[in-house]
């Protein structure tokens, strides 16, 4: 494997596996994230990207090996342990609740009380148009309930939310699936602006031309295994394409 | 994205309130006002004493416990499911407290007795909704059962009569025309809404009735959440106990079956959804009054009753038509 060197890496995942039923979902994959980079994970559908994402993100524990992130073994029983350590992640179903307005998302289980217990929605309210705005993501206002956003819209206020509360890795899984051309574009250069903040970002997508247009390294998974690893520089789509069809071997 | 509709300027003030008022979903929001309104002018204007003090209080004071129920009601609501065992945790918590009272309990102990049941009975339920995953129709429709029969167990099937100057008190006299239970659910209606919208809980309730899928992938415990929600129902309930037992002086394991669904509906015409993730109290408590002031009205002007239940029908599914104008 031309594996990245792992020194200060920021996420060092280390032979991990996870069988669910008898179905190998991940098989001793190896890979690292740096900081400040966006790395692009790529596969077939039954790779095991999203299985290993939700190993990143919580919602499932490895059966064997470790991931170290910044420095230390996580032991993650949660999604909201994996928000605590500064993981964030951007669910292909968004996560956003359609009835509750844009600042109340952004703030779901994070939000801000006064003494009393009770919330401080002015607090909140000013908070998230400064998030918003700092991302010059393009909201009409977060007081608008979620449902009366567009696509990209809502795509803007996930990743919004996951680039607040300063997180140092956003995770993402096909922001841009179920996007038009110039959502899209809005959406990429969000994630360019995440990178420019200094946010790691692992990015699972589809789109080869989107991931040399963004990424700074790949990660190629095949049937559970993380089977190669290429500076984004240093390849080529073809390539990409030849190593996820395991036409290539690396 | 468009970004001219995004960039639009606020509307002022007095264009955004005619455009609200112009807006359906404006009106289907508030239709049990509409409604309250409405009949209170129908009913005043075919009989004149409609609108009496005397009339007004008795109301209130009737319509004390289909709100605080309605309000726990609110709550399971809110979260997408449905507690179709209210009325039975009451009747049940109203003959524990007539048992207690037999034995010779203190009226304090009584109260407490009969407020610990409701909450023992809304804790269960929620637990095997949440633990066993079982869809909350499902439990409740069995609790609904379980706690009926249980009340005719304890009671033997007889009513108990329970004379009491303190809860005499409580169900006749308050302040000018609101009745202390009245006046009991109204502090009750401000705590919950309180609660419902003031609170990180009341917006983990609306976020785990709105998309469970969202609440729990930011780390909300939806199986906490319906625990909580059938909790603070059944507590309700059991407070209702006690009232209903202040209220006809006895405690009786009588089923009232209307009462369950009378909540749903004081839910429904108060503008909740029943798929969960909206919802407000002072709709269903403005529900509530509109089904009391029906019932009211309709045996004032000398409607047999055997049309009331055929009214509160319409009256519900008139509404839930309104509904559908909902944003």
């Amino acid at each position: 494997m031309t594996a990245a060197t792992t020194t200060q890496a920021l996420v060092s995942v280390e032979d991990i596996s996870l069988s669910f039923g008898s179905v190998r979902a991940l098989r001793d994959v190896s890979l690292t994230l740096r900081p400040g980079e966006i790395t692009a994970l790529v596969g077939d559908n039954g790779a095991g990207k999203s299985t290993l994402v939700r190993c990143l993100s919580g919602i499932h524990r490895p059966d064997s090996g470790r991931i170290v992130f910044d420095g230390e073994e996580t032991k993650f029983s949660s999604p909201e342990d994996a928000r605590k350590a500064g993981i964030e992640t951007v669910h292909q179903n968004l996560a956003l609740v359609e009835d509750l307005t844009v600042w109340q998302n952004l703030f779901l289980n994070r939000e801000l009380t006064n003494p009393l217990g009770l919330l401080d929605r002015k607090a909140m309210k000013r908070e998230a148009q400064r998030m918003v705005s700092t991302l010059a993501v393009n909201v009409p206002n977060v007081t608008s309930t979620v449902r009366r956003l567009s696509g990209g819209q809502r795509q803007a206020v996930s990743i919004c939310r996951a680039a607040g509360f300063s997180s140092k890795l956003v995770i993402m899984d096909e922001p841009t699936a179920a996007l038009g051309v110039q959502e899209t574009e809005r959406v990429e250069q969000l994630i360019l602006k995440l990178r420019e903040d200094g946010h790691a970002v692992l990015l699972i997508s589809h789109n080869f031309a989107q991931v040399m247009r963004l990424s700074d390294q790949v990660w190629v998974m095949r049937s559970g295994r993380c089977v190669a690893g290429r500076r984004t520089a240093e390849t080529t789509g073809e390539e990409i394409v030849a190593l996820i069809t395991g036409a290539k071997q690396s | 994205m468009s970004a001219t509709t995004l960039d639009a300027p606020p509307a002022s003030p007095a264009q955004a309130r005619s455009q609200r008022l112009r807006d359906p979903a404006f009106w289907a929001d508030w239709a049990a006002l509409v409604g309250l309104i409405g009949l209170t002018i129908v009913f005043q204007s075919l009989n004149s004493t409609f609108l009496s003090s005397g009339n007004v209080q008795s109301i209130l004071v009737a319509a004390a416990i289909l709100i605080i129920l309605s309000i726990g009601q609110t709550y399971t609501i809110a979260t997408g499911g449905i507690d179709l065992s209210v009325a039975s945790v009451m009747t049940f918590a109203a003959v524990v407290f007539g048992w207690s009272f037999t034995e010779g309990w203190a009226l304090p102990l009584c109260m407490a007795a009969a407020v610990a049941t409701g909450l023992l009975a809304g804790a269960l339920n929620g637990f095997i909704i949440a633990k066993g995953k079982i869809p909350d129709f499902v439990v409740t429709l069995g609790s609904l059962s379980a706690a009926s029969g249980l009340a005719l167990i304890l009671s033997d099937g007889k009513p108990t009569t329970v004379i009491s100057p303190f809860l005499l008190k409580l169900s006749t006299q308050g302040i000018g025309i609101f009745g202390w239970t009245f006046l009991l659910a109204l502090v009750l209606a401000a705590l919950t809404h309180v609660l419902l919208f003031n609170t990180r809980f009341g917006t983990h309730v609306l976020a785990a009735g709105g998309s469970a899928e969202a609440a729990t992938a930011t780390g909300i415990s939806t199986a906490r959440i319906k625990i909580a929600v059938y909790t603070i129902s059944g507590t309700l309930a059991g407070l209702c106990g006690i009232l209903l037992v202040a209220r006809i002086g006895a405690s009786s394991p009588a089923a009232d079956t209307t009462m369950t669904l009378n909540t749903v509906a004081a839910v429904v015409l108060g503008g909740v959804s029943l798929l969960g993730g909206r919802a407000t109290i002072i709709g269903p408590v403005l529900g509530a009054l509109v089904l009391t002031v029906l019932v009211n009205g309709l045996t004032l002007v000398g409607v047999s009753q055997f049309y009331q239940p055929l009214s509160v029908g319409i009256v519900v599914v008139l509404a839930a038509l309104l509904m559908r104008f909902q944003k």
